[in-house]
């Protein structure tokens, strides 16, 4: 567990340092090909470092945001709070902040940056459809996110992967709207814009950098994670009941965006078929296992 | 020189390991002395929410004394049992039985079924219940841990110089691996 631990704190470095190197490069391109290469690079660097800072310190307020997610009082949800303490007994935890999320469709997340400031949040549709047990194996589960520090690295990876799709959005902007356009016969001689070529190779790699950072960060860890609930809980047939139920239900979580897929229990965009299969090209940017491994995985304990 | 050096060096490193391997063994002791006392927390919380749940299923089946009377035998007897962990383990088991019991016969009165109040404390006295079990789980974890670092090389050579206790595991008693059996 501790290797787990270190090694998650390594790749949060290693993913932050991608990062300011990326957008350095991505200053220095179109400083580049506007002319004033150091300045702009100067700027991305102060740029980079300010959003890798803020998401050290901010991303789980910002996970939490985006996602909808309101605190839920121990008034209101007595039952999540009560499983919530229970297994933090089991694994020597602090009690993480509780949120719930008013969305019908069942699935549940971990944020923040060590165990003493981090926060779970539950959909509601989540409460309404598992029971005692099941609830209980979900809440483990991302417990042991949590214990696991996998939550630095997904919760730093929400801001840093929404920052490149931002970029990558820019960039798209840019060309739509005729702000760089490449130049074309007919054209007056000077109506080269040559940041049409960096939009052009952004908007290429742009997502693909996005989607390898967030499936690197999110696969093992889901199956990691089924087996540390496993080891808090030491009764696999709830989560493996709650997996089930999730494979079931069908419902979108809408309060899911694309930044924010590799941190839920079920990865909540589509990609999966009728048939429940993975096509291949979503296979290789998936965020999680497909249920059904991680269900014959836990049946194995 | 380099000889002095040498030694020195070695000095330096065997001071380091004795300090590091004596830290950790302290860290795992205070965690699994931390834990225990987190049992009786969960506890002494059960024994307290007992009297009011007697008192809301006295308001809806007043008549149904013996079961009654057996969930506050059970507490008191897990009160006066308080210091002497065999003892307590055995007031514990029982009084998981008598409220078992007083659960089950709460199917028989639907008042009492629908109570807000009752429902809450039946919530609140299960989740209890499974935090204690958590906390002797945590307990037994932090034994491992301690008594792993306390038998293995080399933290074995500090243990045994530091006079490091090795700890006992809670079990559960007999009776507690049988579910309670409930009889209408």
């Amino acid at each position: 567990m501790f290797e787990l631990i270190r090694s998650n704190k390594r790749r949060s470095v290693l993913l932050v340092a991608g990062f300011v190197v990326f957008i350095a490069l991505v200053g220095a391109a179109i400083g580049a090909v506007v002319g004033n290469g150091l300045v702009f690079t100067l700027v991305a660097l102060v740029l980079s470092g300010v959003v890798a800072f803020a998401s050290y310190w901010r991303a789980d307020r910002i996970a939490l945001a985006v996602s909808r997610a309101r605190p839920a009082t121990p008034e209101e949800f007595p039952r999540l709070h009560n499983l919530v303490e229970g297994l933090c007994i089991a694994g020597g935890l602090p009690k993480p902040g509780v949120y719930v999320i008013d969305d019908p469709a069942p699935n549940a997340f971990a944020t923040g940056r060590n165990p003493n400031h981090a926060a779970i949040a539950v959909t509601t549709g989540l409460l309404d459809k598992m029971n005692r047990v099941e609830l209980e194996g979900v809440v483990a589960h991302e417990l042991s996110h949590i214990r696991n520090y996998d939550i630095l690295v997904s919760t730093l990876a929400v801001v840093m992967v929404g920052t490149v799709a931002l970029i990558a959005d820019m960039a798209i902007r840019t060309m739509w709207w005729n702000g760089g356009r490449v130049a074309r016969t007919g054209d007056r001689a000077d109506s080269n814009n040559p940041l049409a070529y960096v939009g052009i190779v952004l908007l290429i790699t742009a997502p693909i950098i996005a989607k390898i950072m967030q499936a690197t960060i999110s696969r093992n860890r889901e199956t990691l994670a089924d087996v540390s609930a496993c080891q808090l809980t030491r009764y696999p047939p709830g989560l493996i009941s709650a997996l089930e139920k999730l494979k079931a239900d069908t419902t979108v979580t809408h309060s899911a965006s694309t930044a924010t897929a590799h941190l839920w229990i079920e990865q909540p965009m589509s990609g999966v078929g009728d048939d429940g299969k993975l096509g291949g090209i979503h296979r290789m940017f998936d965020t999680h296992p497909p249920i059904d491994e991680r269900i014959a995985l836990l049946r194995e304990l | 020189m380099t000889a002095l050096i040498i030694v020195i060096v070695v000095v330096a490193i065997l001071v380091g390991f004795v300090i590091v391997s004596y830290n950790g063994l302290v860290r795992s002791r205070n965690q699994a002395e931390n834990a225990w006392s987190q049992i009786d927390v969960q506890l002494k919380r059960r024994l307290d929410l007992i009297p009011n749940l007697v008192q809301t299923v006295k308001g809806y089946a007043a008549h149904e004394r013996e079961t009654l009377e057996a969930v506050v035998n059970a507490r008191n007897a897990s009160i006066a049992a308080r210091d002497t962990p065999p003892a307590q383990a055995e007031a514990s088991n029982m009084l998981s039985g008598a409220l078992g019991k007083l659960f089950a016969l709460s199917e028989a009165y639907p008042d009492l079924k629908a109570d807000q109040n009752f429902l809450a404390l039946q919530e609140e006295l299960t989740a209890t219940e499974g935090r204690v079990a958590y906390a002797r789980q945590f307990y037994n974890d932090s034994v491992l841990t301690y008594d792993n670092k306390l038998e293995s090389f080399p933290t074995v050579v500090i243990a045994k110089a530091f006079d490091f206790e090795p700890k006992e595991y809670f079990e559960a008693e007999e009776q507690a691996r049988v579910a309670p059996t409930v009889e209408f």
